[in-house]
């Protein structure tokens, strides 16, 4: 095994794990903070692709700004969703989930009659490099620093500003917090644009990468899904990352060995077999164990 | 109550359902005779697709059991669905010249959708998930099934003589046969079992919802811990319900397939997934009337609407469910019999007590 082979499937998982992190992690502070599951996350991810490819090639705007404007676009409709459907499910995770799945119809299809089945792709930037015989796309290589920036930015905002420590207050105790005077339905619409504005983004980065089409959303989602049961709501930040570096390291070899497929049903069965042990994922046995130990020092 | 019933009538009647009394069973006989009458006027064009409107019930109706009565939502009915409808197509492919070999096929199909919602049950009911888990994990078994098959064309993908046909499906499967009659989708031998099958699964979940045991699941629906508190197996029978689920989704695809000869990919994919959810959500989940009821008038409007194009008839699909989920959260059609049951009372309170 040689060197470069190493370093082949270093870039392999890192380019995994950025895959995983952008396209879960929108949906996991969703999870987190406002409780629901947003079925509709792989169109808002397919939304973000779009508006960052018509910006680019009808409007002839450079291609950070593009998705810059993605993000707010989808951030802002985020928004929207949240103020006229999200509200009335508060408290009905399942309802949630059909009301938001029925939403993905209507922009799936909806985009299917508007743009037609495919559409012209944002060409993708030729950096490349290369060490051994390998070369490298060093496109992957930005998303992965975007994504590890992401994390850090929704850290910084959980653990270091004041919406932070209001949004943490919502999601351990939203009655406590309601009559300490946060504003906790505010609080879930700013989340929930921000979940959104991380799934625009995140279209908007993979646009180059892929062909753009109506169902392009469920490509993001599976795997998201996946990162999301695995990671569990409790800690959006903790469970996205421990979640999705587990799932780039199953992921990685199946699919570099045995092809894309094998590496979705290894994932899959990872799921079904984690949550068999810890049915609230890692972060909710993270809480679990911190419980725990709070409980054994107290008494 | 005023009437006092027993036995099997009173748990025909029991009150996990709308529509009891003699005047919903004397609609409800008309209705089956209608059915049953219709070989003698109407073309055998109209009973082919009328046939395959009715074909969808036993799936709708177990998606009904498994969410409405035991508040397990399910994205997975159209994997089962599909998962039955190859394997039956595999089996019956190679099984040509023997007699009964499609009624095997039939047999084998069904217990590989049920074996596989065992295994799945297993690992996601005694874990204890949340609820939202399962939905989520069988939409993503979907779109891994679905990728799979699409990807399986060619001559090296084949089962003993079937070809698995990739993206444009498995062709020329052989219709049910039983004895000399063959249930092909343009006779009215089909027709006749799939309105004998409707029937006989829509009276059975009855029975089933309203007795002992249907109470129990309605219990876990309501509150699982303090169902578990009371000493049942909740994980079990969840597991149960969920594999009666799946086994009538398989139901449904076996008939499917023996009525178009013909199943592909995308009947396991992401929006065969959602028209399960759709019918039962829009006609109301805590009713089998309402479910039966909304599968046959939606697969009607889809199938009008696909003339146009399949992107409209999921567009109306998307927006009627959004509808649904937002102004009448129980379904429109529970919705409506409830208002109607409640001024039917009030009438009858005015009646007794004369004007307030």
């Amino acid at each position: 095994m040689s060197l470069g082979y190493v370093v082949s499937l270093l870039y392999q998982y890192v380019d995994t794990l950025a895959f995983l992190l952008l396209a879960a992690l929108g949906l996991m502070i969703i999870l987190g903070v406002v409780n629901v599951i947003n079925l509709a996350h792989g169109e808002l991810i397919m939304m973000g692709a779009y508006i960052a490819t018509l910006t680019y090639n009808r409007a002839h705007l450079p291609l950070p700004v593009c998705m810059v404007l993605s993000s707010i676009g989808v951030g802002l409709f985020g928004m929207l969703l949240e103020r006229f459907v999200i509200r009335r499910f508060y408290d009905d995770k399942l309802g949630a989930l059909v009301a938001t799945w029925g939403v993905s119809l209507i922009l799936s299809q909806g985009t299917l009659l508007v743009f037609g089945p495919s559409m012209q792709s944002v060409p993708l930037p030729a950096w490349t490099f290369s060490y051994g015989d390998y070369s490298f796309g060093g496109y992957r290589l930005v998303l992965f620093v975007i994504a590890i920036a992401a994390v850090l930015i929704a850290w910084w905002i959980f653990y270091y500003t004041r919406l932070g420590v209001r949004t943490r207050a919502t999601m351990q105790n939203a009655d406590m917090a309601r009559a300490l005077g946060v504003d906790t339905r505010h609080i879930y619409l700013l989340t929930f644009g921000a979940g959104s504005a991380l799934a625009g983004l995140t279209g908007a980065l993979y646009a180059p990468t892929t062909t753009i089409v109506p169902l392009m959303g469920s490509q993001f989602v599976d795997v998201a899904f996946i990162t999301v049961v695995i990671g569990g709501g409790s800690n959006p930040i903790v469970g996205a990352l421990t979640s999705a570096a587990l799932l780039s390291l199953i992921a990685t070899p199946l699919s570099s060995t045995l092809g894309t497929f094998s590496g979705r049903i290894g994932l899959l069965i990872a799921a079904l077999v984690v949550i068999r042990f810890l049915p609230r994922g890692i972060s909710g046995y993270f809480q679990d164990v911190r419980y725990r130990h709070m409980a054994r020092v107290a008494s | 109550m005023a009437r006092e019933y027993t036995g099997f009538w009173r748990v025909l009647n029991g009150p996990q359902e709308i529509g009891r009394g003699p005047v919903f069973w004397c609609l409800f006989a008309f209705l089956a005779l209608g059915l049953l009458a219709y070989p003698f006027f109407g073309s055998v064009f109209a009973l082919s697709n009328l046939a395959n409107f009715c074909l969808y019930i036993p799936m709708g109706l177990g998606l009904a059991l498994l969410w409405g009565y035991n508040g397990v939502l399910s994205f997975g009915q159209g994997a089962f669905f599909a998962i039955a409808g190859y394997v039956y197509g595999i089996i019956a492919g190679n099984l040509l010249d023997i007699p009964g070999g499609t009624l095997l096929a039939a047999v084998g199909g069904i217990a590989a959708s049920a074996a596989i919602a065992a295994a799945f049950g297993y690992l996601v009911f005694y874990g204890q998930v949340s609820n939202w888990i399962i939905p989520l994990l069988l939409l993503v078994l979907s779109l891994i099934l679905e990728t799979f098959m699409a990807q399986t064309a060619g001559y090296q993908w084949r089962v003993g003589s079937v070809l698995l046909g990739g993206y444009n499906g498995m062709t020329n499967v052989p219709s049910l046969e039983i004895g000399s009659a063959n249930f092909g989708g343009a006779s009215i031998a089909f027709y006749y079992l799939v309105v004998a099958l409707m029937l006989i699964t829509y009276l059975g979940l009855r029975l089933l919802v309203n007795s002992h045991y249907g109470h129990v699941v309605v219990g876990i629906r309501d509150d699982v811990e303090r169902t578990r508190m009371l000493g049942y197996n909740v994980a079990l029978i969840q597991i149960q319900v969920f594999v009666v689920a799946a086994a009538l989704a398989g139901l449904s695809g076996i008939l499917y397939v023996s009525w178009g000869n013909y199943i592909n990919p995308s009947s396991m994919g992401l929006l065969a997934a959602t028209l399960p959810v759709i019918w039962t959500a829009v006609g109301g989940r805590s009713s089998l009337l309402a479910v039966l009821l909304s599968t046959v008038t939606l697969r009607w409007v889809a199938d009008t609407l696909a003339v146009r194009g399949g992107e409209y008839a999921f567009l109306v699909m998307g927006i009627l469910l959004l509808v649904t989920m937002l102004f009448f959260p129980a379904g429109i059609v529970v919705t409506l019999a409830r208002r109607w049951l409640h001024q039917k009372s009030m009438y009858r309170d005015l009646k007794q007590n004369g004007a307030p």
